[in-house]
C-alpha cells in the first residue's frame, strides 16, 4: 500500500532528514516507526501527505505516486489518509461533534450522511455523551480521541498517527493505543511514529528504526532497540 | 458543486459571527479606508465646481468704437462664433450696456453717476462681446484671432490684454489644483489600500492552524480561500454602507454644530457640496461597495494564498 523508494531529503549540506530510505508497508499493518527526536520520522510522515517533497526517490501510496502529485491533486490525497498529531489540532471554536463533521463537510459529504456517522464514530471512541463540549472542556486523553474519530470518520484506509501520545500520561497512552489497535484490527492500515520505548514494545508488531535519516533495523514483531 | 458552495458561504457568516471582535475592528478600518476614499471623491466634486466656477468667469469681453453699425457688429459676431474654440458669444448693445449701468447705480443709490448720465444726451457706452471658450487655455487664441486687421479697426479695446496675467495664472491654477488632485489621490488610495490588506492579511493569519487543519482534512483550495474571500465581502458591504452613513450624519449634523451650515458647504460659490453628495448618493454607495468589496475580497483571495502551499 505503502512504498519509499530510495527516498532522500537535504534541507541543506549541513542537514540532511533523510537518507536513502527504502522499505514497504502492506494493507493492513501496524507499522511502528521509532527513532529519537530528529531522525527523520516526522519528515518521512510528512513526505506521505505530501507536505514535503524528497530530494531524491518516490513515495507511493495506493495509486497515487506522492512525490509527482501538483498541490492542487493533494487536498484527494489527503481524504484517503487520516492524520492524528501530538497536539490534537482540534478546532477550539468547534465542539467534539463539529470537530469531527468538519472532515466530512470538507470532503463533500451530504448532511444527512454526516448526521448519521460522527456519532457513531465519536461511540466507537468512547465519548458519545460528549458530543456538544468544546477541546478546553476535555482532557488531554479525550481530545485524542476527538481526533482519531476525526481521522476514522472518513474511513480511510491508512492512518497515520505523527507521536499520539506524546502530550499523554501513561494510562491515557495505554487508552489511545487500544484504541489505535482496534482501529487496525477492522482492517485499517496503521503508522505510529513514535519515540515511546514503552509503547512500541508492549504492541509486539513491525518495527522500523530510523537513525540519522537512514533505516537501521526493520523487523516484524520488533522491539525499540537504539544502537 | 452545491453543497461546496452552500459550505463556503456557511463559513464566511460563521466566522465573520464568531470572530465578533475582529470582525468588528476589521470593518471599522475598512469603514475608515472607505471614509478616505469618499473624502477624495467629494473633494474631487468640490474642485471641479470651482474649476469650473473659475472658468464660467474667464471670458474676453471685446468693446467696439461707438462708430460701429449694429450690422457690422452682428456680422462679426456670427464670425467669431464660427471659430471651433468659440463656446458663446454675447452681444451687449450700446443702449443694453447703458441699461445695465443705470439698473447698476441706481440700486447702489449713486445719485452722482445718475445725474451726470442725466445730463449727457448721447451714450457713452460702447458696444460688446463677451466671449466664452470651451477651454480657458483657448483664449490668447481668440484674442490673436480678434487681432485681424479688418477687425481690430472696429475695436476700441480687448479685455484680455489687460487680464491676460490673471487668466494665465487662473489657468496655471486650475491645472495644479488638478495635478495635485490626481496625486493625493493616488497616494492615499495606495496608503488605505495597504492599511485594508494588512488589517485582512492579520484576520487570517490569526486563522493559521484552523487553515492548516482544514488542510490536513484534505480540504479543497476552493472551500479553505472560498470562506475569507466570503467574510472579506461581508465587510466590504458593511464598510461601504457605513461609511456613507458616517458622511451622511456629519452632513445632516454640521448646521447644528458649526452656526451656519454653509460653514461645512467650503462656501464654494455656485457649487454646493451637499447637494453634490445628496444627489450622487446612489452612485456613490455602488462605487464605495465596489470598492469595498473589491478591496476585501482580494486582500482576502492574496492573503490565504500563501498558507495554500503544501
Amino acid at each position: 500500500m505503502v512504498t519509499f523508494q530510495g527516498v532522500s531529503k537535504i534541507y541543506n549540506s549541513h542537514s540532511q532528514a533523510l537518507e536513502d530510505v527504502t522499505f514497504k508497508i502492506g494493507s493492513g499493518e501496524f507499522i511502528s516507526i521509532v527513532g529519537r527526536s530528529g531522525a527523520g520520522k516526522s519528515t518521512l510522515v510528512k513526505m506521505l501527505i505530501g507536505e514535503e517533497r524528497p530530494s531524491k526517490g518516490r513515495v507511493f501510496f495506493g495509486q497515487y505516486e506522492v512525490n509527482k502529485l501538483k498541490d492542487r491533486d493533494l487536498p484527494a490525497l489527503r481524504r484517503h489518509v487520516g492524520i492524528v498529531f501530538q497536539d490534537f489540532r482540534l478546532l477550539p471554536t468547534k465542539n467534539a461533534y463539529e470537530n469531527v463533521s468538519f472532515a466530512l463537510e470538507v470532503a463533500g459529504r451530504p448532511q444527512r450522511e454526516i448526521a448519521e456517522l460522527v456519532p457513531q464514530v465519536l461511540d466507537m471512541v468512547g465519548l458519545s455523551e460528549k458530543l456538544s463540549h468544546f477541546p478546553h472542556q476535555l482532557s488531554g486523553g479525550e481530545r485524542q480521541r476527538v481526533a482519531i474519530a476525526r481521522a476514522l470518520v472518513h474511513r480511510p484506509e491508512l492512518i497515520i498517527a505523527d507521536e499520539p501520545t506524546g502530550n499523554l500520561d501513561p494510562i491515557n497512552t495505554a487508552e489511545i493505543i487500544m484504541l489505535l489497535k482496534k482501529i487496525n484490527e477492522l482492517g485499517t492500515t496503521l503508522i505510529l511514529a513514535t519515540h515511546d520505548r514503552e509503547v512500541v514494545n508492549s504492541l509486539d508488531k513491525r518495527v522500523v528504526t530510523l537513525d540519522r535519516g537512514r533505516v537501521v533495523r526493520d523487523e516484524e514483531r520488533g522491539k525499540y532497540i537504539l544502537l | 458543486m452545491f453543497t461546496v458552495i452552500s459550505r463556503i458561504i456557511h463559513y464566511g457568516l460563521k466566522n465573520f459571527v464568531r470572530n465578533g471582535l475582529l470582525s468588528t475592528a476589521t470593518v471599522a478600518i475598512v469603514t475608515l479606508s472607505l471614509i478616505v476614499f469618499l473624502g477624495l471623491i467629494l473633494t474631487n466634486g468640490a474642485t471641479n465646481g470651482m474649476i469650473a466656477f473659475l472658468e464660467d468667469k474667464i471670458d474676453i469681453t471685446v468693446y467696439f468704437k461707438t462708430s460701429t453699425s449694429e450690422d457690422d457688429i452682428l456680422s462679426m459676431k456670427s464670425s467669431i462664433e464660427k471659430l471651433s474654440e468659440v463656446r458663446l458669444v454675447e452681444y451687449v448693445s450700446a443702449d443694453k450696456a447703458l441699461e445695465l449701468f443705470r439698473a447698476k447705480h441706481e440700486a447702489e443709490n449713486d445719485q452722482t453717476i445718475i445725474q451726470s448720465l442725466n445730463e449727457l444726451n448721447v451714450n457713452p457706452l460702447e458696444p460688446s462681446f463677451n466671449i466664452k471658450a470651451y477651454d480657458p487655455s483657448e483664449y490668447a487664441a481668440i484674442a490673436s484671432y480678434l487681432e485681424a486687421p479688418d477687425l481690430k479697426g472696429r475695436i476700441s479695446t480687448v479685455s484680455y490684454a489687460k487680464n491676460q496675467v490673471v487668466i494665465d495664472r487662473l489657468i496655471g491654477i486650475i491645472g495644479g489644483v488638478n495635478r495635485a488632485g490626481l496625486a493625493a489621490t493616488i497616494i492615499l488610495s495606495v496608503i488605505a489600500g495597504l492599511v485594508v490588506f494588512n488589517t485582512i492579511r492579520l484576520v487570517i493569519y490569526s486563522n493559521r492552524d484552523e487553515i492548516g487543519i482544514m488542510r490536513a482534512v484534505g480540504a479543497s483550495n476552493a472551500l479553505v480561500r472560498g470562506p475569507y474571500v466570503i467574510e472579506g465581502t461581508i465587510i466590504g458591504v458593511l464598510a461601504a454602507i457605513l461609511s456613507l452613513f458616517v458622511v451622511l450624519l456629519m452632513f445632516l449634523l454640521a448646521p447644528l454644530v458649526f452656526s451656519s451650515g454653509s460653514y461645512f458647504d467650503f462656501s464654494i460659490p455656485g457649487f454646493s457640496l451637499k447637494d453634490y453628495f445628496y444627489g450622487k448618493l446612489p452612485a456613490l454607495l455602488a462605487y464605495q461597495i465596489l470598492l469595498g468589496v473589491g478591496i476585501t475580497g482580494i486582500s482576502s483571495f492574496i492573503a490565504v494564498r500563501r498558507y495554500l502551499k503544501n
